[in-house]
């Protein structure tokens, strides 16, 4: 009697363990757990969510701890000009005499918000055409597939070049360049997992159901290939940086006096000798940002267990 | 064969773009100054400038298949004679960086497949992160002022490196030395997703059936790895490599930007901001034919690789 009744309430015990372990058996609640190990994945996402709030409210604080950073004093500009790093000036001051630390405070809010909007871009289009593709094959999928060679075949920063000389500089055009021309390689990645899990019995199901196409690839197909593209999305954000750093460095991108981490390397070349804290500082800023990028995908795609290049 | 319909594509999107730029680029060419009336006529006729744009693209392609590839705006010259003087600067470029990523990028990614989740595996998994999250720009000046500053102040000059593609007629360097860190940088990204591609496609392989059989036959590590092992990982990493070369024999702007390299990429993109559409349509023709071939060349390098791919009459199963 005494053992039944013990036995009974470790088996209540066990049933309710179980009970909590399944909810917590979804792919996304699985993946975080095991994120959360990673720790190099960890620390990448709280220099993210750092980032984003100094992109977020940097306009609000920097003036008021490092001055203008953006239309120098002429009254003392010389006096202030290239100054090495201090405890007043973390990162040194620049030609004009304008915070270093500042100015990359102002350009995380370019670089964070053109890697965002460009993969939002690209992943959509990526997303859509990918899916498609992918699941009817056929005629289109062959149009998609040249398409995407084309953009293989000339290089990639080629290409944003020539379509930002036609655009224009300036903010919007830079993420719509980026963003128009990042698809092809999401649209790969989205059309291949489409392929692999077209195959799988439950699709076959639904279909003898008398599922919809649209409902199959919404319903189905599609949360089970999502995985691949959070990673891959993850990961362009960086590339996105990557590339808007690429086009403001050529003087294409964002325009003085706003300030952009790769516009800052730019002016910054001419005094690579006299005082490298002015290219040196927003190289690392995006070197940070972007490694943060990368790791957090990786993280992702081990958690997630994409299987990746 | 995929290159008609690519090379269609690339040059129909590229006269779409010219005929949206603004900027007339005869106008350009006179800058400030204004431009005769006849002579304006003649370089819009000879161009045929005044035709509709399909019939431009017409003509366009008729003068390609006769092996002429346009005349430049603002240089007064043929766009063939341009890239056939950049080009070997380029080229050069692409074959030093190729070699680097080969050498380095396939030993750093065998070295930490072997060692997998040793301490070495991870610096070497975190350096190509921290190589591919970084603006290569950047990366090409902090060698400039490492070797070419700092290194050089430190030493007395005994241990620095050129930091620009040529020192002029007369150079304190030997040539070959300019060539490092120019080659070094533009390897840099490239190196780090080979040895990524490496390290994982060789980890794939050791986990075979036919690996536990060599080792059981009593071999080596070493026999197991480099006879076994490493051929059959080597497709995806050919794949990538040669991709990357025809990348590279394109032009790396960015990279020429920094060490003032006189290569194809830099004059495409002082094309593009001057509006010289002859060397752009020119320069971007060549490039898709460069990385067409190379493509192919990578296509048919598989069968040395893999017995089981053959090309020919013979249908493989």
């Amino acid at each position: 009697m005494i053992s039944f009744a013990f036995g009974k309430a470790r088996a209540a015990r066990l049933d309710a363990e179980g009970r909590a372990a399944a909810q917590n058996r979804t792919l996304w609640g699985d993946a975080l757990r095991r994120l959360r190990k990673n720790r190099l994945a960890v620390v990448a996402f709280f220099w993210i969510v750092m980032m984003v709030l100094v992109a977020l409210t940097g306009r609000m604080w920097v003036p008021i701890i490092f001055g203008d950073v953006m239309y120098p004093d002429s009254t003392i500009a010389a006096t202030m000009s290239r100054l090495p790093p201090s405890w007043q000036h973390p990162f040194g001051t620049d030609s004009l005499g304008l915070d270093v630390m500042g100015r990359i405070a102002y350009g995380a809010q370019m670089s964070l918000s053109i890697g965002v909007i460009a993969t939002m871009i690209s992943t959509t289009i990526g997303l859509l055409l990918g899916s498609l593709s992918g699941y009817f094959g056929g005629l289109f999928d062959a149009v998609i597939m040249r398409i995407t060679d084309m953009f293989m075949a000339v290089p990639y920063t080629l290409f944003t070049i020539a379509l930002l000389a036609v655009l224009g500089p300036g903010w919007v055009n830079i993420f719509m360049a980026i963003g128009l021309l990042g698809w092809t390689s999401i649209c790969r990645v989205v059309r291949s997992a489409f392929l692999q899990v077209k195959e799988n019995d439950y699709v076959s199901a639904a279909r003898a159901l008398g599922a919809s196409d649209f409902r199959i690839i919404l319903r189905h197909i599609l949360p089970n290939s999502i995985a691949s593209v959070v990673v891959y999305s993850t990961m362009s954000i960086g590339t996105a940086i990557l590339s808007e750093s690429a086009l403001s460095f050529l003087g294409l991108g964002i325009q003085p006096p706003e300030p952009s981490w790769g516009l800052m390397i730019s002016e910054g070349q001419t005094w690579l000798a006299s005082a490298p804290w002015l290219v040196i500082c927003p190289g690392a800023a995006i070197l940070t940002t972007v490694l943060a990028f990368t790791l957090l995908g990786d993280g992702l795609r081990d958690a997630l267990d994409v299987k990746g290049n | 064969m995929q290159f008609v319909p690519v090379f269609i594509g690339v040059t129909l999107l590229l006269f779409a773009m010219r005929a949206i730029v603004p900027g007339d680029p005869i106008r350009m060419i006179a800058g400030e100054k204004s431009i005769p009336e006849t002579t304006y006529r003649i370089i819009v006729e000879r161009n045929h400038l005044d035709q509709p744009i399909y019939i431009q693209y017409g003509y366009y392609m008729g003068d390609l298949f006769h092996g002429d590839f346009g005349h430049s705006y603002q240089k007064g010259r043929d766009v063939i004679e341009i890239f056939a003087d950049k080009f070997p600067s380029t080229a050069s470029l692409a074959l030093g960086a190729i070699l680097i990523e080969i050498v380095v990028g396939i030993s750093a990614g065998v070295i930490s497949a072997v060692k997998k989740y040793s301490f070495i595996d991870m610096l070497l998994t975190l350096s190509t992160s921290i190589l591919v999250s970084m603006p290569v720009f950047w990366l090409g000046m902090l060698l400039q002022s490492i070797f070419g500053i700092w290194l050089k102040n430190l030493t007395g000059g005994a241990i620095s490196l050129p930091i620009s593609g040529s020192g002029g007629p007369i150079s304190a360097y030997p040539t070959f030395l300019h060539y490092i860190l120019p080659s070094v940088t533009l390897a840099s990204v490239s190196l780090a997703f080979t040895a990524r591609i490496m390290r994982s496609q060789l980890l794939e392989v050791l986990s075979q059936d036919y690996i536990r059989t060599a080792y059981a036959k009593g071999l080596s590590k070493r026999d197991v790895i480099l006879k076994h092992a490493l051929k059959n990982a080597m497709i995806p990493v050919i794949t990538f490599i040669g991709i990357d070369f025809g990348t590279m024999m394109s032009g790396a702007i960015l990279t020429e930007s920094v060490f003032s390299w006189p290569g194809v990429g830099r004059e495409i993109y002082l094309a593009i901001i001057q509006r010289d559409w002859p060397i752009v349509m020119g320069g971007v023709v060549i490039i898709v034919i460069i990385v067409m071939t190379i493509n192919l060349l990578i296509d048919i390098s598989y069968a040395l690789f893999d017995p089981r791919i053959r090309y020919g009459s013979k249908k493989a199963d």
